[in-house]
């Protein structure tokens, strides 16, 4: 089972095209105030995310996900269960 | 930050449109003649985005049989059927939808947006899954919201996404509620339901078609998508509204399963609120007999789609990929759809515009909706008019250039 150490570079690594703004994106970046991504990106990036790890990300859980780190240990409780 | 901060970036939004000169919110039909025609900014115009799709909102006998019902049933049912009790009119328009469908248990709601609200929230609770297309109408992503279910969504019209998320949640794809459109209402896309069915019964799962758009348009019977596709064994439940096709108000759920039945007691859109007014339902029942005795509607409308959408794409318009009712114009850029759309009421045609984020993949669209009313003398004009604002249009864009 992987765990958020190992899912953070990969994370970094598929943010990264769409992290003009900020360059490198780190755990504290906010996917949407500095990341600037608009909704049909949210939609791309995350579905992109799902097929990378395999796991489901389901909309209720979206609010709280605001930042790389957010996204990060998302993926790793998804991938627990 | 105070509570009203938060509308100072639609407040932005809306000043950068207003900009322009054009006025796209606060449009006014000051007078309706006909399904197709209508005053507006003074002007005699053409509608032709008012998902009118078998023009019967003027039909003499589903006026009569309103007026009637107003004059026996009153103006309203002033309550909600679980407290004031139904009138013999919501009833018998079950039953019609049921005779319709095929299926044994009908439930009307009072509006479209309110039966899907009611069904999705009803069946889908804590510890089940929603399983839903990315481009779902927002009742449909409302519904999920209300009944606290884990709410999925696959890329749109995309099975091998579907079957994918299916996989993924194991056992729990029993416990799973797929729910896609008969024709998608921006694009005018239909769902590949076959695929869909023989997915959704591999893995178990229950599927519900929202075929709010394709009642009446699509299907030998106008039963919609499943009927056309030929699967309606494979569907546990669709929903619909009247306020399309049938040229009136309302919504149904229609399902094969008898548990339909007690959503009656558990979903809050239908507990709580008022029923339809019987005029509504009155004249919904003469529109459903109609479409279903004259197939010749349904023909004339998918003659007069053909008509406008090979128009259209001669001019050079891109356009949703399928030829349906619904035909969406897609405009490179915001500025140019909302000058086009005003060069178009300019020249008294009404037609949807359709601006991000309310669009699929960041779209912008002039979208059409054909009605079988409207007259081939209308089609002609309509497509003159598009001709004249694309034409207009291209000199400054060089991107309209196809």
């Amino acid at each position: 089972m992987m765990t958020y150490a190992e899912i953070l570079p990969q994370l970094v690594e598929t943010l990264k095209p769409y992290a003009k703004k900020v360059g490198h994106p780190k755990e504290t970046t906010d996917l949407v105030s500095e990341l600037g991504l608009d909704s049909l990106q949210v939609m791309q990036v995350l579905l992109k995310i799902e097929d990378q790890f395999d796991i489901s990300i389901p909309l209720n859980n979206l609010p709280n996900i605001r930042t790389v780190k957010d996204l990060g240990q998302e993926i790793e409780q998804l991938l627990k269960a | 930050m105070s509570l009203f901060e938060k509308f100072h970036s639609i407040q932005q939004a809306r000043e950068e449109i207003l900009k322009s000169g054009i006025n796209p919110f606060h449009l006014t039909i000051e007078k309706i003649n006909s399904a197709t025609e209508g005053v507006i900014n003074g002007r005699a115009t053409i509608l032709v985005g008012t998902n009118n799709y078998l023009g019967l909102t003027f039909h003499p006998d589903c006026i009569q049989a309103g007026q009637e019902a107003l004059a026996h049933e009153g103006t309203g049912t002033t309550g909600s059927r679980m407290a004031n009790g139904s009138f013999s009119s919501h009833s018998d328009l079950e039953r019609a939808i049921e005779d319709f469908y095929g299926m044994p248990h009908a439930i009307v709601f009072s509006t479209g947006y309110q039966a899907n609200l009611g069904v999705l929230s009803a069946l889908a609770g804590p510890g089940d899954t929603l399983l839903i297309d990315g481009d779902s109408h927002a009742s449909i992503y409302d519904g999920c919201r209300l009944g606290g279910a884990e709410v999925l969504r696959f890329k749109h019209n995309d099975v091998t996404d579907l079957d994918k998320k299916l996989r993924r949640l194991g056992d729990r794809s029993r416990r799973t509620l797929i729910i896609v459109e008969g024709i998608y209402s921006m694009l005018g896309d239909r769902a590949p339901l076959k695929e869909i069915v023989a997915v959704k019964q591999q893995y178990g799962a229950t599927l519900v078609v929202d075929e709010a758009h394709s009642l009446g348009v699509l299907g030998k019977q106008g039963r919609g998508l499943a009927e056309e596709a030929d699967v309606e064994d494979g569907v546990d439940c669709i929903v619909g509204t009247f306020s399309k096709s049938l040229g009136s108000t309302g919504g149904f759920g229609v399902s094969i399963h008898p548990e339909f039945e007690l959503i009656r007691y558990t979903s809050r859109p239908y507990i709580f609120t008022a029923s339809p007014c019987p005029s509504v339902v009155a004249s919904t029942k003469v529109a459903l007999r109609i479409m279903r005795e004259t197939p010749q509607l349904r023909q004339q409308l998918w003659e007069n789609a053909q008509t406008l959408y090979d128009g259209l794409e001669k001019i050079g318009y891109t356009l949703g990929a399928e030829v349906g009712p619904v035909i969406a114009a897609m405009i490179p850029t915001k500025e140019q759809a909302l000058a086009m759309w005003q060069g178009l009421l300019e020249q008294g045609i009404y037609v949807n515009l359709m601006i991000p984020p309310a669009t699929p993949n960041g779209e912008s669209l002039l979208r059409c909706s054909v009605s079988a009313a409207h007259t081939p003398k209308q089609l002609e004009t309509i497509i003159q008019s598009f001709s004249n604002v694309h034409s207009s249009l291209k000199e400054h864009a060089p991107s309209l250039q196809t």
